[in-house]
């Protein structure tokens, strides 16, 4: 690929990186990765990926910036409450970088338009915020073979890893069924330090480039816990389980489910 | 004495603790050990059968326990064991989109 002067003066940073390079970079601008959720890890991921010239950038969310949101959603400004989020997360990113293709899917993600939306990406950056929707994604990308970037968080805890299901565990690995609806952990308004997100997505945003690039070593069968108010990290070893019932050897999961939103009482 | 690290759902019931000392030869003695110490932590963690929650994982230092003998998993004195729930949360509200 031909950069052009803007280009190569725009990536300068990333080219003189022995990791990179202008090999690294084109691979970089041809890369198509998909963000679910333009909210709290959604925004510090789409904007680094966006600025290190990620060429496609999908991002699906159905919902209007509120302005609570604000405290931590870093691709929304004031005067965006009230708009949706995908078409103010396609303005700021775009007004970082015009090179970047921004397609806002202003839906959420269920069984019947997963599969189609995912065929478009070569990777998913995972910045939702709810328990059905990480299964359907999961399940979905055993289904297709797309790795996904996962990052969640809980007032001052967060978790990263890499569900590559080519190579390594996915998320049923590690908990293979979703809580029944009286024991959800984390559902209610619990509240979240603004810029825990920020560091999670910008974790996940490390992973999604190094993914793209085939650089060092991804988080892929590792869960990496970190906690802001220890201002601890600390890594898990993540086993692809024989026994999982999406990808394992004998697997029960071999359709999409659409599970219920469900909040309970809290655990 | 193991060191037990709470993970933050589970704090209010260790007094805000993030870590805790219990004892135990093995995870489930520890657990038992955990409720005698947090009322209220085994249900969390355990189903009624005694068995682990398909959301939770447990491990010991670095290992998950269901690579090793699960509740059965013998204890070293100076081991970690860290108790990791699934987290839905993106955005600090769980529920919202």
């Amino acid at each position: 690929m031909n950069f052009t002067d803007e280009q190569i003066e725009r990536y300068s940073r990333h080219i003189i990186l022995r990791e990179v390079g202008g090999v690294g970079q084109t691979k970089l601008l041809n890369a198509k990765v998909l963000m679910i959720g333009a909210g709290g890890l959604g925004s510090p991921a789409a904007l680094y990926l966006a600025a290190a010239g990620v060429g496609t950038i999908g991002i699906i969310d159905d919902d209007e910036v509120d302005l609570s949101n604000l405290q931590r959603q870093i691709l929304h400004r004031n005067d965006d409450v009230g708009r949706a989020k995908v078409a103010s997360a396609q303005e700021t990113l775009n007004a970082v970088n015009p090179d970047v293709k921004v397609v806002p899917y202003k839906m959420r993600l269920n069984s019947e338009n997963v599969m189609e939306i995912l065929r478009e990406y070569d990777l998913v950056v995972d910045g939702c915020d709810n328990l059905p929707t990480r299964y359907l994604l999961n399940d979905a990308s055993v289904f297709t073979g797309k790795p996904v970037v996962h990052g969640s968080i809980f007032q001052f805890e967060g978790q990263v890893t890499v569900f590559d299901p080519t190579q390594g565990p996915c998320y049923r690995c590690l908990y293979p069924e979703p809580p029944p609806p009286e024991m959800v952990p984390s559902c209610q308004e619990a509240g979240v330090l603004g810029v825990l997100p920020g560091i999670v997505g910008s974790l996940q945003a490390a992973e999604a480039i190094k993914y793209i690039l085939g650089a060092g070593e991804t988080l892929v069968g590792k869960l990496l816990l970190y906690d802001a108010l220890r201002q601890d990290f600390r890594k898990h070893v993540l086993h692809k389980d024989p026994a999982c019932p999406v990808c394992g050897e004998n697997p029960t999961v071999t359709e999409l489910i659409d599970y219920e939103e469900f909040c309970g009482v809290r655990w | 004495m193991a060191i037990v690290r709470i993970p933050t759902p589970l704090r209010r019931l260790t007094n805000g603790n993030a870590e805790v000392e219990a004892d135990g030869a093995t995870i489930a003695e520890l657990i038992d050990n955990l409720e005698s110490n947090y009322e209220g932590l085994k249900k969390r963690i355990c189903d009624e059968n005694g068995t682990v929650r398909r959301f939770v994982n447990i491990y010991i230092n670095d290992e998950d326990i269901r690579f090793l003998d699960n509740a059965d998993t013998e204890l070293e004195p100076d081991d970690v064991v860290s108790i990791i729930p699934a987290i839905a949360g993106g955005n600090g509200t769980g529920t919202a989109r």
